[in-house]
């Protein structure tokens, strides 16, 4: 796969919710929140993407001592390099979104 | 108290099936089981929950599957049932929205998922139509009822709902070239 391809927005916030452990329930809350409301990430959605996440080595699933059935993920550091390429990226597009459309509202 | 409703809907209207469970929630009564072409409903509160049917790629027991599953638990979304590789899903109403799929990726997975599944079984009763078919004419066997005109319906039919499928993807397919 290029690495120069773009993330789809629900990995991005994935990626960058995971800079702590968090479970599930707490990633999609923690998008939700972090989206102002706008997305509404499903269950099936996320499962799929932590999946394939866990596969390329982008995040590592911890294990909770306290209740054994609620795994938490946390970002490694390639997923922290893809997330900043991914940041990268987006200023690229922003920035040359407000030049051309010069901060008109 | 529980009501046994007996109900059939093609594998490619499970759309309508869902809509089907969601409008008996409404009117207070709660799937709580099902078998094939059978549900069981019993009395509760209107609208308290709503349905999803999803098709898994395995059987529910199998580890995939229950990690599918648990993970969807763990997310408040509740397995009530399954037959074969459809699962039944509930989640509560006043939880927000019920999706199982947010993006155009995932929900063409599981259309092509049904559509393989549909256009299997419409393979595997083309096969008999025709070769029922040619004994028939041939006058080897059948000589009373033309069985080959019944697996032809049914092959007919799975094929349409194959192709009907197969449009659900392409619709999505063509939103894919604007948006995730």
């Amino acid at each position: 796969m290029n690495e120069n391809n773009a993330l789809t927005e629900a990995v991005y916030y994935i990626l960058l919710s995971l800079t702590k452990p968090l479970h599930g329930y707490g990633i999609m809350q923690n998008i939700c929140s972090l989206s102002n409301g706008r997305i509404n990430l499903a269950a099936g959605t996320l499962y799929g993407a932590l999946t394939t996440m866990l596969e390329r080595g982008w995040i590592i699933a911890v294990d909770c001592d306290n209740n054994s059935r609620k795994k938490e993920y946390e970002i490694t550091s390639a997923g922290n390099a893809v997330l900043k390429k991914e940041l990268a990226r987006l200023n690229e597009l922003a920035a040359n979104g407000e030049k051309i459309l010069g901060g008109a509202k | 108290m529980r009501y046994t409703v007996h109900k059939l809907f093609a594998a490619w209207d499970f759309e309508k099936e869902e809509q089907w469970l969601n409008e008996m929630s409404a009117k207070g009564l709660e799937l709580v089981s099902i078998g094939w072409c059978k549900y069981i409903f019993k009395d509760g509160n209107k609208n308290e929950y709503k349905y999803r049917i999803e098709l898994l790629e395995n059987l529910p027991a199998h580890a995939e599957s229950i990690s599918y599953i648990r993970f969807l638990e763990d997310m408040g979304i509740e397995h009530i049932g399954s037959f074969f590789r459809w699962v039944y899903f509930r989640k509560k109403t006043q939880d927000g929205d019920f999706d199982i799929y947010s993006d155009i990726d995932s929900k063409i997975k599981h259309y092509r998922r049904i559509s393989v599944f549909v256009g299997i079984l419409g393979l595997a009763n083309l096969m008999p139509a025709i070769s029922n078919a040619i004994n028939y004419f041939n006058n080897d066997f059948m000589r009373g009822f033309p069985i080959f005109i019944l697996n032809g319906v049914v092959a007919v039919t799975l094929i349409t709902g194959y192709f009907i499928l197969l449009n659900k993807i392409i619709k999505l397919k063509k939103d894919k070239q604007l948006y995730e």
